[in-house]
C-alpha cells in the first residue's frame, strides 16, 4: 500500500468520519469538512502532470488475492490522469455547492456526503485500476453509490423509480461487462489490463475476441447512456442537483466513455469496434439532441443534452480508432477525432456542470423547473443569467467559448469520416457528417431555449411559489469557477493540449506515437474559412430559423406513438418479469417443509445416481478397509435400533430421544477411530441439539399418529429408500476408489512448521483455511439474527414490507 | 418454563465450573491438543444450556446479563480485525504469524495471531448458540 492507493482509498475513509463530524458539530454544515478531502486529493493528482507530461507513468502495486492474480495495482498514465483531475476537482465545486444547496436542518445531509464520498473513491478506483476485477469492483461500486443518491430522497415515488432503474440497467451492463474482461483474461491469461495491451498482436484472432468486445462495450453504454440505454438518466435527475452535475454529467456516465477510451488499444484494431462504437455514438448524439428539444423540465433538457454529448465523445472515439488503418504520413488528420473527443470530455465537463448548477440555483430560487412557468428572470437574476448564457453558447458551439472549439473539431472528424476508404466507409461515410450536422442544429436549439425562456420573456410570478432572486454568493462560486474555465479554454485552448490531451492521447492510442514518443497537439482558435466554419454559420441560421417557428414544427413530436416507447418497453419487461417470477415462486414454494425435503432429496437422487451411472463410479473394494471389530458391530446395532425405534415411536419424547442415541453412538465411533476433535464436537453439538429440541418440544402440537391411521405414501417410500441407498453407494465408492493422494501428510508437516500449532484440525480451521472459518461463523451469525428476527420481531400479517 | 428440581439444580451449581473451566482448558489447549474456540465456544454454550435446563430463563439472564447478539457482532468483529490486521504487516488478509516468548509464571508459551482469530469463533459459537436457545426458549 503506497501513498496512491490510499488517496484512492481516503474517500471511503473519510466516508467513515462523516457521521461523527454530523452529530459532534451541528452547527457546522457537514460538507465543509468534506470538502478539505478532494481540494487535498486535487493538488496531490496535478503533481502527476509533469510526470504524465513526459510520458512517465505511476504504477503502485498491492496485493489482495495474489494467489488468482489480482492485485490493487494503481495506474496513472494521461488518460487515468485527466479523470483523477475531473473528479476532485469537479468534486470539490459540487462540494461547495453541495453546501448552499442542501439545508443542514433539513435534510439528511449525513447520509447524502457518505454517499458521495463512496462514490468519489469508487470512480477514482475505476479510473486508476489496472486490474481489470478491482476496475469492476470499483465499477459496482459507482453504480450503488448512484443509485443511493438518486433515491436520496426516498419518499418521493420517482426518486425510488428513478433510482430502481439506473441501478438495474447499469448493474446489468456491469455484469455483462465483468463476463467479457474474464473472456478477456482467459485469453491474456492476466488481469492486467497493460498486459492485455502488450499481448495486441496476437489478439484479434482469438475466437472470443468479438465476444468480449461485445460484452465489454454493454458495459460501457448502458453506463454512459448510449442509445437504447439512455432511458435510465433523464429518470436519475430526481436525484439532488448537485448529484445531476457531478453524477450525471461530469464524472460516473463518462465511466463508459473511459472505458472505451482505456480499451481501445486492445479493440481499436478490428473494423466491428470502429462500426459499433461510432454508430451508437452517432445515433444517441441524434437522438439525445431530437429529444432534449420537446422537454419542459430544465432538467430534463440537460439530462437528454448530456445522453447526446456522450454519444457525440463515444462517436469520436471510435472515428478516431480509424486511425489505425492508416500509414504514419496521414494518421494525423484522423487522430484529429480522438483529440476532439478527449478535448470534448473536458470541456462538457465545465460547461454542463456549471449549467447544472445554474439550473439548480434557479429551481432553488423560483421553486419550480419548468420552462413553461419561468421566464424574464434576467433582471433579477443577472449572476445567474450570465453564467447561463457562458455555458449554453458553449454548449451550442458558438465561439468564443471552449465549446466551439471541440465542436469545430467534431465537424472536422466527421468530414474526415466521410473521406474513409475503409469498412465500407465509402457508402455509409457520408452519413456522418449530415446526422451530426443536423444533431447540432438540435443542440443549438435547445441550448437557446434554455436560456431564453428561463430568462427573458415575460415574468410570470403568479406561476411561482415562491419570489425569485439573486442566490447567495457561496452557491455561486462554484458555477462561476467552472464558467470561467469554459472561457478559459475558449481562449487558451493549449494550455490543455500539451498537459492533459496528449498525455491521454497517449494512452488511448499508443500504438501511433511521434518519432519522439509524443503526440504534438495544437489547436486553432481561428482555423481559416472551411467547411466546419459553414457548417456552424449553417447551424446558428437554422437553428435561429427553426426557434421562431418552434410553436409550428413542433407538432412532429406528436407523431410518435405515445406508447411505444422504450420506457414503456422497460416498464412492460419489468411487469412481466415480477408477474413470471410470482408465478414461478408460487409453484415450488408450498411454505412445507415436507415439500421442500422432498424435492430436495428427489433432486440429490437423479444428479448423484446419473453421475454414478454415467462415469461408472461404483466401485467396491475391500482392500483399504481394516478388520470390523466387537466394538463397531455393537454401536451398529444400538444405531439401528434406535432408528427404528424413532419410526415407531409414539410420544415424541421417545423419538427425540432416540434420535440423540444415534448422535452419541456416532461420537462414540468418532472415538474409536481416533478422532478426537470430532468426537468432542459430536458430543457438544448433540447435547445442545437436544437440548433445543427439548425446548421446542414444548411449544409444538401433540403428536397423534393414534387418531389418524398413517396413509401410505408410495412417493414417500421411493425417496426415503432412493436416499438411503443413493448414500451407502457414494460411500462404498468413495472408500474404494483414491484419485489423490492423501493431502494429510502436508498438513501433518506444515501445521507445527508453519503456523506452529500442534493440533492439526485447529491448524487447519484457524489458519490454513481460515478465510471460511471466518465466512462459516459470519453465515452462524446471520443464521442466529434470523431466528431472532423471525421469532422476536414477528410481524402483524397485512402490515409487513 | 417452570421447573423444581431440586437434585439437578445443586448438581448444576456445582458441574457449571467445572464445565467452564473446561471450556476453557479446551479453548487455550486447542492450538497443541483437542479443542480449539468452535468446540470451546460449544462447551461453555452447553454449560449455560444446562443452567437454562436447570433453572429458567430469568435466572440466566441475572447471572450472566449479556446479550448474546452482542457477544456474536464482538466475536464476528474481532475476527475480521484480525484478518485486517495482517494489513498493516503488508501481507495478505488472515495471514497468521506466532513465535515464542518467555513469560513469568508460564515459562516460554507460543503466542499466535490464530489464537486471537480463535477467540472471535469461540465468542461468535456463544453467543450463536445461546441467541438461538434463548430466542426459542423464551418465545410463547
Amino acid at each position: 500500500m503506497t501513498l496512491l492507493h490510499w488517496a484512492i482509498l481516503s474517500p471511503f475513509i473519510m466516508a467513515l468520519f462523516v457521521p461523527f463530524f454530523y452529530k459532534k458539530f451541528r452547527q457546522v454544515h457537514t460538507g465543509w469538512f468534506v470538502l478539505i478531502l478532494p481540494i487535498v486529493l486535487f493538488i496531490y493528482f496535478f503533481q502527476f502532470i509533469s510526470e504524465t507530461m513526459n510520458g512517465v507513468s505511476t504504477i503502485e502495486s498491492a496485493p489482495w488475492i495474489p494467489s488468482l492474480g489480482i492485485n490493487f495495482t494503481a495506474y496513472i498514465d494521461g488518460l487515468g490522469l485527466l479523470f483523477a483531475l475531473l473528479i476532485t476537482g469537479i468534486g470539490s465545486l459540487v462540494i461547495l455547492y453541495s453546501i448552499y444547496y442542501l439545508s443542514k436542518e433539513k435534510e439528511a445531509i449525513h447520509n447524502f456526503y457518505v454517499y458521495l464520498l463512496m462514490f468519489m473513491g469508487a470512480m477514482l478506483g475505476v479510473v486508476l485500476s489496472d486490474n481489470v476485477i478491482v476496475l469492476y469492483t470499483f465499477w459496482e461500486l459507482t453504480s450503488l453509490s448512484s443509485f443511493l443518491l438518486i433515491g436520496y430522497w426516498y419518499h418521493r415515488e420517482k426518486s425510488r423509480y428513478g433510482a430502481q432503474k439506473s441501478m438495474l440497467i447499469t448493474v446489468f451492463g456491469g455484469l455483462s461487462m465483468l463476463a467479457g474482461f474474464i473472456l478477456l483474461s482467459i485469453m491474456t491469461n492476466t488481469f492486467s489490463v497493460r498486459e492485455m495491451i502488450g499481448q495486441v498482436a496476437t489478439l484479434p484472432e482469438h475466437s472470443l475476441f468479438i465476444p468480449a468486445m461485445l460484452l465489454i462495450l454493454l458495459g460501457a453504454f448502458t453506463k454512459s447512456a448510449q442509445f437504447p440505454f439512455h432511458i435510465w438518466l433523464p429518470d436519475a435527475m430526481e436525484a439532488p442537483t448537485p448529484v445531476s452535475a457531478y453524477l450525471h454529467s461530469a464524472t460516473m456516465v463518462k465511466a463508459g466513455i473511459y472505458l472505451v477510451a482505456r480499451l481501445s488499444p486492445i479493440f481499436a484494431g478490428s473494423s466491428e469496434w470502429f462500426w459499433i462504437v461510432s454508430t451508437f455514438g452517432i445515433v444517441t448524439l441524434f437522438w439525445g439532441s431530437f429529444t432534449a428539444v420537446k422537454q419542459t423540465d430544465l432538467k430534463s433538457i440537460l439530462a437528454f443534452s448530456t445522453v447526446s454529448q456522450l454519444g457525440m465523445i463515444m462517436a469520436l472515439l471510435g472515428l478516431g480508432s480509424a486511425a489505425l488503418h492508416y500509414d504514419h504520413l496521414d494518421k494525423n488528420i484522423y487522430l484529429a477525432a480522438t483529440v476532439a473527443a478527449v478535448f470534448h470530455l473536458i470541456n462538457h465537463a465545465t460547461f454542463k456542470g456549471s449549467l447544472f448548477m445554474v439550473v439548480g440555483i434557479v429551481d432553488h430560487e423560483t421553486g419550480t423547473r419548468d420552462i413553461r412557468k419561468l421566464g424574464g428572470l434576467m433582471t433579477i437574476m443577472p449572476i445567474t443569467f450570465t453564467l447561463a448564457i457562458i455555458g449554453t453558447f458553449s454548449m451550442a458551439g458558438l465561439p468564443p467559448f471552449n465549446g466551439f472549439l471541440s465542436k469545430e473539431m467534431f465537424f472536422t472528424g466527421v468530414i474526415n469520416a466521410a473521406t474513409l476508404d475503409i469498412f465500407n466507409m465509402q457508402t455509409w461515410g457520408a452519413l456522418f457528417p449530415v446526422i451530426a450536422w443536423v444533431a447540432s442544429v438540435f443542440t443549438f436549439i435547445y441550448s437557446m431555449i434554455i436560456v431564453f425562456k428561463t430568462f427573458t420573456g415575460k415574468y410570470q410570478p403568479e406561476k411561482l411559489d415562491v419570489k425569485p432572486h439573486e442566490a447567495p454568493i457561496g452557491m455561486l462560486i462554484s458555477p462561476i469557477i467552472l464558467a470561467s474555465l469554459v472561457i478559459v479554454f475558449g481562449f487558451f485552448p493549449n494550455i490543455l493540449s500539451g498537459s492533459i490531451i496528449e498525455p491521454a492521447m497517449a494512452a488511448i492510442q499508443p500504438m501511433l506515437l511521434g518519432d519522439n514518443g509524443s503526440y504534438h497537439v495544437h489547436i486553432y482558435h481561428w482555423h481559416g474559412f472551411n467547411i466546419e466554419l459553414f457548417m456552424t454559420l449553417g447551424v446558428i441560421a437554422v437553428g435561429t430559423f427553426m426557434i421562431i417557428f418552434l410553436v409550428k414544427w413542433s407538432k412532429l413530436y406528436d407523431l410518435f406513438p405515445k406508447r411505444l416507447t422504450l420506457n414503456n418497453l422497460y416498464d412492460g419487461g419489468l411487469v412481466a418479469m415480477e408477474r413470471s417470477t410470482y408465478k414461478l415462486n408460487k409453484f415450488y414454494m408450498t411454505g412445507f417443509i415436507r415439500d421442500y425435503l422432498v424435492m430436495i432429496f428427489a433432486f440429490m437422487i437423479i444428479v448423484l445416481a446419473n453421475t454414478l451411472v454415467a462415469k461408472d463410479a461404483f466401485t467396491f473394494t475391500t482392500a483399504n478397509s481394516a478388520p470390523i471389530g466387537v466394538y463397531e458391530v455393537i454401536l451398529t446395532l444400538v444405531m439401528i435400533t434406535a432408528t427404528i425405534t424413532i419410526l415407531f415411536a409414539k410420544s415424541r419424547l421417545t423419538a427425540i430421544i432416540s434420535l440423540g442415541v444415534v448422535g452419541y453412538s456416532m461420537s462414540l465411533f468418532f472415538v474409536l477411530f481416533r478422532a478426537p476433535d470430532l468426537a468432542l464436537t459430536q458430543l457438544i453439538v448433540e447435547t445442545v441439539s437436544v437440548a433445543l429440541f427439548l425446548l421446542c418440544f414444548y411449544h409444538l402440537p401433540e403428536l397423534d399418529i393414534k387418531k389418524k391411521p398413517l396413509r401410505f405414501k408410495l412417493p414417500n417410500l421411493i425417496i426415503s429408500l432412493g436416499v438411503g441407498t443413493i448414500v451407502t453407494l457414494l460411500a462404498l465408492s468413495a472408500n474404494g476408489t483414491k484419485l489423490f493422494d492423501s493431502i494429510s501428510s502436508y498438513f501433518v508437516e506444515a501445521s507445527y512448521k508453519e503456523a506452529g500449532g500442534k493440533n492439526m484440525v485447529n491448524v487447519i480451521l484457524v489458519d490454513f483455511r481460515g478465510l471460511d472459518t471466518l465466512f462459516e461463523i459470519t453465515v452462524l451469525g446471520i443464521a442466529a439474527l434470523g431466528i431472532f428476527a423471525m421469532i422476536r420481531l414477528r410481524l402483524t400479517r397485512g402490515r409487513e414490507g | 418454563m417452570r421447573t423444581n428440581d431440586l437434585i439437578l439444580q445443586t448438581i448444576t451449581k456445582i458441574v457449571i465450573f467445572i464445565i467452564l473451566a473446561f471450556s476453557l482448558h479446551l479453548f487455550f489447549a486447542g492450538h497443541y491438543t483437542p479443542g480449539g474456540g468452535f468446540i470451546g465456544g460449544l462447551m461453555t454454550a452447553a454449560a449455560l444450556v444446562l443452567l437454562l435446563l436447570a433453572f429458567d430463563a430469568k435466572t440466566v439472564k441475572k447471572i450472566f446479563p449479556v446479550d448474546f447478539k452482542k457477544v456474536t457482532a464482538v466475536g464476528l468483529l474481532i475476527a475480521v480485525f484480525t484478518g485486517i490486521g495482517s494489513f498493516i504487516f503488508g501481507v495478505p488478509f488472515l495471514t497468521h504469524t506466532y513465535d515464542y516468548f518467555d513469560i513469568p509464571i508460564l515459562g516460554e508459551t507460543g503466542l499466535a495471531t490464530a489464537v486471537l482469530f480463535d477467540i472471535g469463533v469461540y465468542l461468535v459459537v456463544i453467543g450463536v448458540t445461546m441467541t438461538i436457545i434463548q430466542t426459542i426458549g423464551e418465545d410463547e
